[in-house]
């Protein structure tokens, strides 16, 4: 057909191309694994391949490769049984150098991995894996900061000597009562220097005493509330990269609450309790009299030491006693020094730590300080048949800096790029600020009906789509295998975006799709019926292909954009499934318009276009 | 090939009381069944109890299903965790011990009548560890912003077929689209079909169904309309329902030769979502013949409605 632009040929072949390119990743599912990871000074390396080798080799458990990714390790193997075996005795065998962790390993080749081309992940319901959903607790945060400002009141009516006759908690915000209504005024002014953050309401208390109540303004509770969901979705997600999960999603949902997916993870008692560990802070002295790298070689330091590490594994080594804890700590915040404007992190203390790093700096400005990161994570082993509940403590070193100048309250750690700022103020406040979390739901996802289940679908689904090309060539012969083609091109272009765009495919998903191919099969089915009626019509062959194309344009494009409307409205309003529907099925619209009307219009041309004899008849 | 006869010319609009009136009663029936009866929601939607259960012995997930089917825990989620001598076993509270007070007094009795159903083909069954409760995958949240959405999509559709057809038009489409949601959750709400994930994902699938077969069937009223001349609306909607009637039973046809091979051969997994497609197919197809269009019908559209206007040249008006 001549009226048919030699361009739009191009776009076809190359959207087919592509689509085949991008659709394949999924084809490689991915493999169980064992993740190895160093902790401290340990090493991935030859020596631990060689060692991992003979322990698997040693148990008899057959694994498929060693290979070094980066900083970690990952062996293969054939099925989840043999992992699980494989796992016990690396776990076993590697130590507390080493975490083991369970994982799934991509068998995606690298030369598509480098064109940017991967696999769909698969959502919970298909794959299987645990789902939390955590409730903070933002009242408790509230508390906290409430208790924080009667005590700074408390220190700066003291500080500025205005008599007052009461101070307490009352309510959602602070009580003072005072004897003269000018007391109260400077009173007020007094604390409004160091904060903004307060409004104020006077009274008059019965016994005649003038009063005013501070309370927390609105948008500071809001602020301090979101700042604490961040803060707990960050130290989740600290947590569960340690569980070595792939694909986690944990992810803020509505004001108050994290959902935690892991896919893949079936022990669900690991994941709460990686989920549950608690995290504290101390301020340590540093022991300049100890070498810190000959004491860890050692293990030789003066009874009032111990050796710590930081998260590179280098030793320090500081004072067993505790100068400051993280209940202590009130604030910890990433921003620029004000001289020099390198990166530093800003931390306020309460008024009883205050004093005792008041007093500590005051002996040693110039030595070294060390905070200590402490997370105890619970744990059960079994032991002779029987569960023990034990707990594990990893303390970190996140930073050991020289003292400046003598502080209390308020004091700034610099030299620090800006990254390791962001990183050790959101360390520091987990170990000390974050609110509360409660699980409010957890479930055990078992890929929904079983791994069986899934591959009896998946086939039927095959059958199901190869039964409908099947129908639609018999019934529309030529023009029916011309529609089977774009409608194959169809699902794999679909499959390609969605991959490309990185969605994960969940049964909703699976929805959109057959719904976004069952529009394609509309789509060739009005156009294939009405160049029928326009052959009935008495039209020739080649003006029928024409006005058929011509008059289903506009159903078309009218079904598919009301489709679309809707599959936007379920993106944008709707949560969790609903939305993974909607995702799915306006780009299975977009595709369908483009295979439907443009790819079967172009095979069509380049079928009856290219004949120099005249076209008789149709096999439609 | 042809299956039906192209000058096929059934009086549809004919029926319209009838078909009307059998819409009605479905609708009245539906909306009895899913206020009253309720649907009956899975443990996506509710929640229960998640008890694990290891053997000496490898076990067969089909076995402990069955045995749990015995004992009358019908839609207990079975599957093996890592391996095939330990499962996982999620149920939902029956009714008759979600009276009980603590929620570990109703778990401990629950797993208790589990491990004695196990244990009669099986003695070696033990719990793995003590039982747990597990909440909805669907929290309240995917509900009410579900509610906001379907909001949205139908004001969405009704403001563009309005600006492509006609007002009348997208109010006929809308109304027969929530007739058949309404039918099909109708129906399985009457025979209690499990309301889990994948018949809400179901559910929005024949919405989109149903929406497209009301266009299609439209879009020949609104050709229809503007290229003939003179014509009763009735024969017009007659006409236009014939015309794409072979077109209307191929699709479905398609369709459902489709989710018929699921229903068959795709194992307990997809037959939720294969039943459900199945019946609002039906659903679908005859609503947009005896229910969409004697709507269009009783809502008046008439050929001028559909008209492209065309501006009046003012030039040529003011020629005498």
């Amino acid at each position: 057909m001549n009226d048919f632009p030699r361009w739009r040929y191009w776009v076809v072949g190359i959207a087919m191309v592509l689509g085949l390119l991008y659709a394949a990743p999924n084809v490689y599912r991915p493999q169980p694994a064992v993740q190895i990871s160093p902790n401290r000074d340990a090493k991935v390396d030859a020596n631990l391949q060689k060692q991992v080798a003979t322990d698997l080799d040693k148990a008899k458990i057959p694994y498929q490769s060693i290979a070094i990714e980066k900083d970690r390790m990952l062996v293969r193997f054939a099925n989840t049984q043999v992992q699980l075996q494989g796992s016990d005795v690396l776990r076993t065998g590697l130590g507390g150098d080493y975490t083991v962790a369970l994982n799934l390993a991509s068998t995606v080749p690298h030369w598509m991995l480098a064109i940017g081309a991967r696999a769909m992940p698969l959502g919970l319901d298909l794959q299987g894996g645990v789902h939390f959903l955590l409730s903070v607790d933002e009242q408790a945060v509230l508390k906290k900061q409430q208790q924080r400002y009667l005590d700074d009141i408390r220190s700066t009516l003291r500080e500025k000597q205005i008599p007052v006759d009461a101070v307490s908690l009352s309510g959602d915000g602070v009580l003072a009562v005072f004897k003269t209504s000018d007391d109260r005024d400077k009173a007020m002014a007094a604390i409004n220097e160091g904060t903004t953050d307060l409004a104020y309401t006077e009274s008059r208390t019965p016994g005649g005493g003038y009063a005013f109540k501070a309370d927390i303004k609105p948008d500071v509770v809001q602020k301090l509330a979101q700042a604490a969901i961040t803060q707990n979705v960050t130290t989740l997600r600290n947590r569960v990269n340690a569980l070595g999960v792939s694909e986690p999603l944990i992810q803020q949902q509505g004001e108050s609450r994290i959902v935690v997916e892991l896919p893949g993870v079936q022990d669900t008692a690991a994941a709460k309790r990686a989920l549950g560990a608690t995290a504290t802070l101390e301020y340590h002295a540093d022991d300049p009299n100890v070498n810190a790298a000959q004491a860890a070689q050692t293990g030789d330091v003066p009874p009032d030491d111990r050796i710590y590490y930081t998260k590179d594994g280098q030793p320090v080594v500081l004072k067993k006693r505790v100068i400051v804890s993280g209940d202590e700590l009130v604030d910890a915040s990433a921003g620029f020094d004000q001289q020099t404007g390198m990166p530093d992190v800003n931390v306020t203390l309460n008024s009883a730590g205050a004093r005792r790093m008041l007093d500590f700096t005051t002996q040693n400005v110039g030595k070294r300080m060390g905070v200590v990161y402490i997370e105890t994570t619970p744990e059960v082993k079994v032991v002779d048949g029987k569960e023990v509940h034990t707990t594990k403590t990893t303390e970190t070193v996140l930073n050991n800096a020289v003292i400046q100048g003598v502080f209390g309250k308020k004091f700034q750690t610099t030299g620090l790029t800006q990254q390791e700022a962001e990183t050790l103020s959101l360390m520091l406040r987990s170990g000390s600020l974050a609110a509360p979390m409660d699980i409010v739901e957890q479930s055990v996802i078992g890929p929904s009906l079983g791994q069986d289940n899934i591959k009896k679908g998946d086939r039927a689904i095959v059958l199901g789509l190869a039964l409908v090309l099947l129908a639609a060539a018999i019934y529309y012969r030529l023009f029916g295998i011309v529609a089977d083609i774009a409608l194959v091109f169809n699902l794999l272009l679909l499959v390609a975006v969605m991959s490309l765009v990185g969605v994960t495919l969940t049964m909703p998903g699976i929805a959109g799709i057959i719904l976004a191919l069952g529009m394609a099969i509309d789509a060739n089915v009005l156009i294939c019926e009405r160049i029928r009626e326009e052959l009935r019509n008495g039209s020739t062959p080649l003006a029928s292909i024409r006005t058929g194309y011509e008059k289903s344009f506009s159903v078309i494009v009218d079904a598919h954009v009301t489709h679309l409307i809707a599959a936007v409205a379920l993106m944008a309003t709707g949560a969790g499934a609903i939305k993974g529907f909607g995702v799915t099925l306006a780009i299975g619209i977009i595709i369908s318009l483009f295979t439907s009307l443009t790819m079967t219009h172009a095979i069509t041309a380049l079928i009856h276009g290219g004949r120099k004899r005249k076209l008789k008849t149709l096999w439609v | 090939m042809e299956i039906f006869r192209h000058d096929l010319n059934i009086n549809f609009l004919g029926m319209r009381k009838v078909s009307i009136v059998i819409s009605a009663i479905c609708l009245i029936v539906s909306v009895w069944a899913i206020t009253v009866k309720g649907l009956n929601y899975g443990l996506d939607f509710t929640g229960g109890v998640l008890i694990q259960v290891s053997y000496e012995r490898p076990v067969d997930v089909g076995d402990v299903r069955s045995a749990l089917m015995k004992v009358g825990f019908e839609h207990a989620v079975v599957q093996s965790v890592g391996g095939t001598r330990e499962i996982s076993i999620r149920l939902q509270i029956p009714k008759t011990e979600a009276k009980k007070q603590s929620p570990d007094q109703i778990a401990g009795a629950i797993s208790k009548k589990v491990l004695t159903a196990l244990q009669v083909d099986n003695p070696g069954a033990k719990l793995a560890q003590s039982p747990d409760f597990v909440g909805p995958e669907v929290g309240q949240q995917l509900k009410t912003s579900g509610i906001y959405a379907v909001i949205v999509v139908i004001i969405g559709i009704m403001v563009y077929l309005g600006m492509r057809f006609e007002k009348r038009f997208a109010v006929a489409a809308v109304a027969s689209e929530i007739h058949d949601t309404v039918i099909t959750l109708g129906i399985i709400a009457l025979v209690q079909r499990e309301f889990d994930m994948t018949v809400l994902a179901s559910i929005l699938a024949v919405v989109g169904y149903s929406i497209n077969d009301k266009v299609v069937v439209f879009d020949r009223v609104r050709e229809l309309f503007r290229l003939t001349r003179k014509a009763k609306t009735q024969d017009i909607l007659n006409r236009a329902i014939n015309n794409t009637l072979s077109r209307t039973i191929i699709t479905s046809g398609f369709t459902a030769l489709a989710m018929a091979s699921l229903y068959l051969f795709g194992g307990p997994a997809v037959h939720g979502f294969a039943i459900t497609m199945l019946i609002g197919i039906l659903v679908g197809t005859l609503s947009s013949i005896f229910f969409a269009s004697p709507l269009l019908l009783w809502l008046g559209v008439s050929k001028k409605d559909l008209m492209p206007v065309t501006k009046e040249n003012p030039e040529l008006a003011r020629r005498p």
